[in-house]
């Protein structure tokens, strides 16, 4: 595989990662934001504190554990290996239950800050107006918290894009398979390849810059009326 | 159709308790006024089924939406009921429309009693359809909060203070909707609120709260003319009558007529025949006992006491008059009482300082 073919299989497979997981990230994350929103439980504390374990970790501490629990002897190892999917550890779909795990946090505290700024009256308001808690939800608390949404979902794209740590201990760097783009910069480098690193970091760069500057101008306040 | 609404409820929190055990009648507006604090809003949202009373009874009719004995609670969104809150709460999402078929949409066609039209009209909010709430006033908002709430097909409309947080300007602006739902709707409506003028205005029953207790429950009239219960109203005590816009006098005032009598007032507009409803304030009613030819005051008519105690403010009483069947209260201090020898039976006049018309 020459260079320039390389560095775009690298972009491709990171675009297909961020995708796959920013789609997982919204089914689970919304439900688990849902919760903490709304919960009076003592565990809420414990729950929150757990998923935003990733925003304090070093990468590898996250990718150490889930290397070992996806490994041969690990309880997920063994799941799936007697599900009959091999081993995770070093392919696409560990590589993808990896990245879910570490940008958690990222999806989960916009959506759940948007529910909690919706509050308890519109979900009363259409309860008193016969739709039920599933119906409410859908119908009220979900438009109503979808700037939480949006945000939720492209913090998650952008910081799946922009890992790199737990991609090297969980994936390696297997061209077209586990090869995201950081870990593509980081090989250049490694072999003095700066003029290809050039590309890809400042595309890194440029993309970065983008996506939150995207953020910024949707999250600006509406005026009045509006 | 008329529907009785047995509810018994009792909530205990921690520094709080309501007790309430009511039979309200099945149509007309019942007002349930209290102080803050006195327990009416926690009453009315037991009643939509927001919060579980722990020991609480609740039907209209022959529906029994809460019967504890039984285990029996139907959670809200399976209550034929419409709710308005202080804020109206309208879905931002949505535009007016919508907002209004959000509840029409969750109800089985058989079962609406309005059409969007009509019901628009009826509140006048049939330009407002295609706004979205961001670009509505306070009193606008709330009335498309009651507007969507009725298209839900209520079987009883609960407001919760829904001129609170509005300015007197649209409190006004509103009030003539709400009067006209109490007129062209045979829905029973419970009618939360603290400002004793509002309540004149629409209930015909009033239940009065005090920290968790029902103090008093029964017909508007009959309740604001108690006299043992000064604390609940303190100044604003007073009687409200309903009397007939009877004739036009040329000096730019108006007749009206009542059971027990008649009044003038200064000129109303309203065709002869309006029926108007008036407040009296007790602390606007002197007594007399022989008549007053030189007293600018216009109104005075002939009444017995019935019945009289000290009032809320230092040095006064509430006296209870009966007008020709008609109650009127009076407020007086302690020691005109004593001069006059005010005591049961004893037949005087009334004067009539001011009176409010409420429509």
């Amino acid at each position: 595989m020459d260079s320039a073919a390389a560095d775009f299989a690298a972009v491709w497979l990171t675009l297909r990662l961020a995708t796959v997981v920013t789609i997982l990230l919204l089914i689970i994350g919304t439900p688990i934001a849902w919760w903490l929103a709304r919960t009076g439980s003592a565990l809420k504390s414990v729950v929150g504190a757990v998923v935003a374990l990733p925003l304090v970790l070093p990468p590898t501490v996250l990718g150490f554990y889930l290397l070992i629990a996806m490994g041969p002897q690990g309880p997920v190892g063994q799941l799936t290996q007697w599900l009959g999917l091999g081993l995770l550890p070093f392919t696409f779909p560990g590589l993808v239950v990896a990245s879910v795990f570490y940008s958690l946090p990222f999806v989960v505290q916009p959506i759940q800050n948007a529910f909690e700024a919706i509050g308890e009256r519109p979900l009363e308001v259409a309860a008193t107006l016969r739709a039920g808690p599933w119906d409410a939800f859908w119908s009220v608390a979900v438009p109503l918290a979808r700037p939480g949404f949006i945000t939720g979902a492209i913090l998650g794209f952008a910081h799946t894009v922009g890992e790199f740590g737990i991609v090297l201990m969980i994936g390696g760097s297997i061209p077209g398979k586990t090869r995201v783009v950081s870990v593509q910069i980081y090989d250049h480098v490694e072999a003095l390849e700066y003029a290809q690193a050039h590309w890809l970091a400042g595309g890194m760069v440029l993309f970065s810059f983008l996506v939150l500057l995207a953020l910024y101008i949707f999250n600006q306040p509406r005026r009045k009326g509006e | 159709m008329s529907r009785e609404i047995r509810a018994r409820l009792r909530i205990e929190r921690r520094d709080f308790k309501l007790e309430v055990d009511l039979t309200l009648p099945g149509r007309g507006v019942t007002g349930l006024f209290g102080h803050s604090g006195s327990g009416k809003t926690t009453c009315l949202r037991a009643i939509a089924g927001l919060e579980r009373a722990a020991d609480g009874y609740f039907a209209v009719g022959d529906d029994v939406w809460q019967d504890e004995a039984r285990g029996l609670f139907v959670p809200p969104h399976q209550r034929a009921l419409g709710m308005v809150f202080q804020e109206a709460s309208l879905f931002p999402h949505l535009s007016v429309r919508c907002n209004m078929q959000f509840g029409e949409q969750r109800t089985p066609a058989r079962k609406r009693h309005f059409a969007l039209s009509e019901v628009a009209e009826l509140l006048g909010i049939e330009h407002l359809l295609d706004r979205s709430p961001g670009q509505l006033s306070g009193g606008e908002r709330q009335r498309v909060a009651i507007a969507r709430a009725l298209l839900a097909a209520p079987q009883i409309l609960l407001l919760d203070e829904p001129l609170a947080a509005l300015d007197l300007k649209r409190k006004l602006e509103i009030l003539p909707y709400l009067e006209r739902l109490h007129r062209e709707l045979s829905l029973p409506i419970i009618y939360v609120s603290h400002s004793p003028d509002e309540v004149a205005r629409l209930a015909d029953h009033l239940v009065l709260l005090e920290q968790g207790q029902v103090v008093a429950s029964g017909p508007l009239k009959q309740v604001l003319s108690r006299i043992d219960l000064p604390a609940a109203f303190a100044d604003d005590a007073g009687v409200v009558i309903e009397t007939r816009l009877a004739a036009q006098e040329a000096d730019d005032l108006s007749r009206l007529e009542f059971s027990g009598g008649q009044i003038l007032v200064t000129r109303r507009d309203e065709p002869i025949g309006t029926r108007l409803r008036c407040r009296i304030h007790a602390r606007d009613v002197s007594l007399a006992l022989v008549p007053q030819v030189q007293s600018s005051i216009l109104n005075s008519v002939e009444a017995t006491v019935v019945d009289l105690a000290s009032a809320d403010t230092p040095g006064h009483v509430l006296v209870s008059l009966d007008v020709a069947g008609e109650p009127l209260l009076a407020r007086i201090t302690r020691r005109s009482a004593e001069r006059l020898e005010i005591r049961p039976g004893l037949a005087l006049k009334a004067q009539i300082k001011a009176v409010a018309l409420l429509a």
